[in-house]
């Protein structure tokens, strides 16, 4: 126990310490790539490990940007106001969504549904009302005049590894928060078997609920941090079915049910989309979603555990809980099966 | 403790359970039995909240509960356990019954709800480990884990449903002793539904008797098996083990 403690220790404070070491902008730029999406798809997991896949947080996501340059563009609301309010928006718009399908039982193949038609208005909306988000042309924060702290609109990309990195951090203490409280065997058991998890007197719509809430507000936070960064978005890159499918394409083969599993999908998604950008230029538009199919089935079928949690598995061939369940993941990837 | 009047439930046209009433006396053992198909299972859902009673009312400790969602009933002290025991297998056996102390009894305190899952499975004689999996328990095992869960809840009416199935001889006679234990030792009330009349009545204080989802009888054991109503019902499909149980019932009711 304490060992991780200080292999983790040492690990942040190398990330912490890198961008004073190593500048190179384009570097620092796909590391904070890296470091947003691992934080989006770590928050797609914390409900998607119990079983509980969504195709809507693009819709979640999306809300978090616009909603943020919405609120700074027109009403001059500073990001530390508008992110907080975009949070609230998602959650409730969680909320709304969550508490019928919970109530009601509908699970598996009828709940990924509902949130794929989550993810398919988000985007319709923001694409509608475009006299104010620009449609799909996208849309652009207006460049602050006066204080960037205010704005949090940094020129420097030492600032947003930081920022990035911090609010990544805090992802993965949400996540270990969770793993360790009650609340897991409540959604573990949920996820098995509804009516046993109530006779033992879970409260089960209230479990799937407080789940599904912080894991939309976390991906709000993540679709306004990634516009305050890259300063535009569009439909696009920051909502609709293209980026949910993402999330689960990133969590499965990270690893779902291991804290760095998402960030490793990270790593992979990032770098294989700039390799194709790079080596293929405007040729390899689009081939990256092809690739991502392509491995989405192979590892459903082959990998289920993701990458990480297949090499921890190696590693430590007798873990101190039995984890049979793990192999189940081709189950959550294929809901009802 | 328990007050049930006219309770009712209907799936459609069809009636499950039709216009029965029954009370449950603190800490006495109340069986239920009848045929496949006669409403028991029907009757324990209701009370323990899975199912939603069509009309009726079912009064426990005073306070109406017909309707509530299953974890309010269970806060409340009524514990179950399912006839196909569902353990939930991606914890383990300790963090299965951890989650029953935690959440079965309002999620007071980590630690006191995992000191009630040592005693809880001390109690039905599993193992207190807390990594051990579900996956290296049996039948039997199986059946002490649901036991186990429902102990956990903290119930004063515990629901046993059809208990002893898949069972041997010996494994059924422990766990009726079990279930007596219970009552005698941690003065829980019990409704058991059961199938194997023999070992029921041997526990029980009283015995229901359900057909087509109505009460057809209701009583001590030795008289309940010796009703004319109750050896038609399980004449064809049970007629041995119901003539076996009243002889049995009689010697007892003999002996006394």
């Amino acid at each position: 126990m304490t060992g991780r403690l200080v292999a983790w220790g040492a690990g942040l404070i190398a990330l912490v310490a890198l961008p004073f070491l190593y500048r190179d902008p384009y570097h620092l730029h796909i590391l904070v790539l890296i470091l947003i999406w691992s934080f989006a798809y770590t928050s797609w997991s914390m409900m998607g490990r119990f079983g509980l896949v969504s195709l809507g947080h693009g819709g979640f996501m999306g809300i978090g940007a616009y909603v943020t340059a919405l609120l700074w563009n027109h009403l001059g609301w500073s990001p530390w106001v508008g992110i907080p309010v975009s949070m609230i928006a998602a959650g409730v718009l969680a909320l709304i969504i969550g508490y019928p399908c919970f109530r009601f039982r509908i699970t598996g193949h009828y709940f990924v549904l509902v949130t794929l038609a989550l993810s398919g208005i988000v985007l319709q909306v923001i694409t509608a009302t475009r006299d104010y988000t620009g449609g799909s042309l996208g849309y652009t924060p207006n460049r602050a005049s006066g204080n960037k702290l205010l704005a949090l609109q940094f020129d420097d990309k030492t600032s947003w590894y930081l920022v990035a990195l911090a609010v990544w951090f805090s992802g993965i203490i949400v996540w270990h928060v969770i793993d360790r409280s009650m609340s897991r065997y409540a959604l573990e058991a949920i996820s098995e078997d509804e009516d046993a998890a109530a006779a033992a007197g879970v409260n089960v719509t209230a479990e799937k609920l407080k789940i599904t809430l912080i894991s939309a507000v976390m991906t709000a936070l993540a679709g306004a941090v990634y516009c305050q960064y890259q300063m535009f978005i569009t439909p696009d890159t920051v909502s609709g079915i293209a980026v949910s499918l993402q999330m689960v394409f990133a969590a499965i083969v990270g690893g779902l049910f291991v804290s760095l599993g998402p960030t490793i999908g990270a790593v992979i998604t990032i770098l294989l989309a700039e390799t194709l950008r790079i080596g293929f230029g405007t040729k390899a538009v689009g081939w990256d979603n092809l690739v991502y199919g392509v491995l989405l089935v192979l590892f459903i079928i082959f990998l289920p555990k993701g990458i990480l949690g297949s090499v921890l598995d190696r590693l430590k061939p007798q873990r101190k809980v039995p984890r049979a369940h793990e192999q189940k993941a081709v189950q959550i990837a294929r809901p009802g099966t | 403790m328990l007050e049930v009047s006219g309770l009712v439930k209907r799936f459609g046209g069809f009636i499950a359970v039709n216009n029965v009433s029954f009370k449950v006396d603190r800490g006495e053992i109340l069986g239920l039995i009848g045929p496949n198909g006669s409403g028991k299972s029907t009757i324990f859902n209701m009370l323990s909240g899975t199912l939603a009673p069509s009309s009726g009312s079912i009064r426990f400790d005073g306070s109406e509960i017909a309707g509530l969602a299953p974890h309010r009933i269970i806060n409340r002290g009524i514990g179950r356990t399912f006839q196909i025991p569902r353990p939930f297998r991606r914890l383990s056996i300790f963090e299965n019954v951890a989650l029953a102390a935690f959440y079965g009894q309002g999620r007071h305190s980590r630690v006191k709800a995992e000191e009630g899952a040592e005693r809880a499975l001390a109690l039905v004689g599993l193992p207190t480990d807390r990594h051990a999996s579900v996956d290296g328990l049996g039948a039997a095992g199986l059946k002490k884990l649901e036991l186990a869960k429902a102990l956990a809840t903290g119930p004063k009416l515990l629901l046993a449903d059809e208990s002893l199935g898949g069972l041997d001889e010996a494994e059924m006679g422990q766990a009726a002793d079990m279930l007596r234990n219970i009552r005698d030792e941690l003065g829980i009330t019990i409704i058991w539904v059961e199938h194997i009349m023999g070992v029921l009545m041997r526990v029980v204080d009283r015995v229901m008797v359900l057909d087509h989802g109505e009460k057809i009888s209701e009583g001590l054991p030795s008289a309940v098996a010796g009703d004319p109503r109750v050896i038609e019902v399980y004449l064809g499909t049970d007629a041995e083990t119901t003539q076996a149980a009243a002889a049995e019932a009689r010697r007892r009711a003999g002996g006394q």
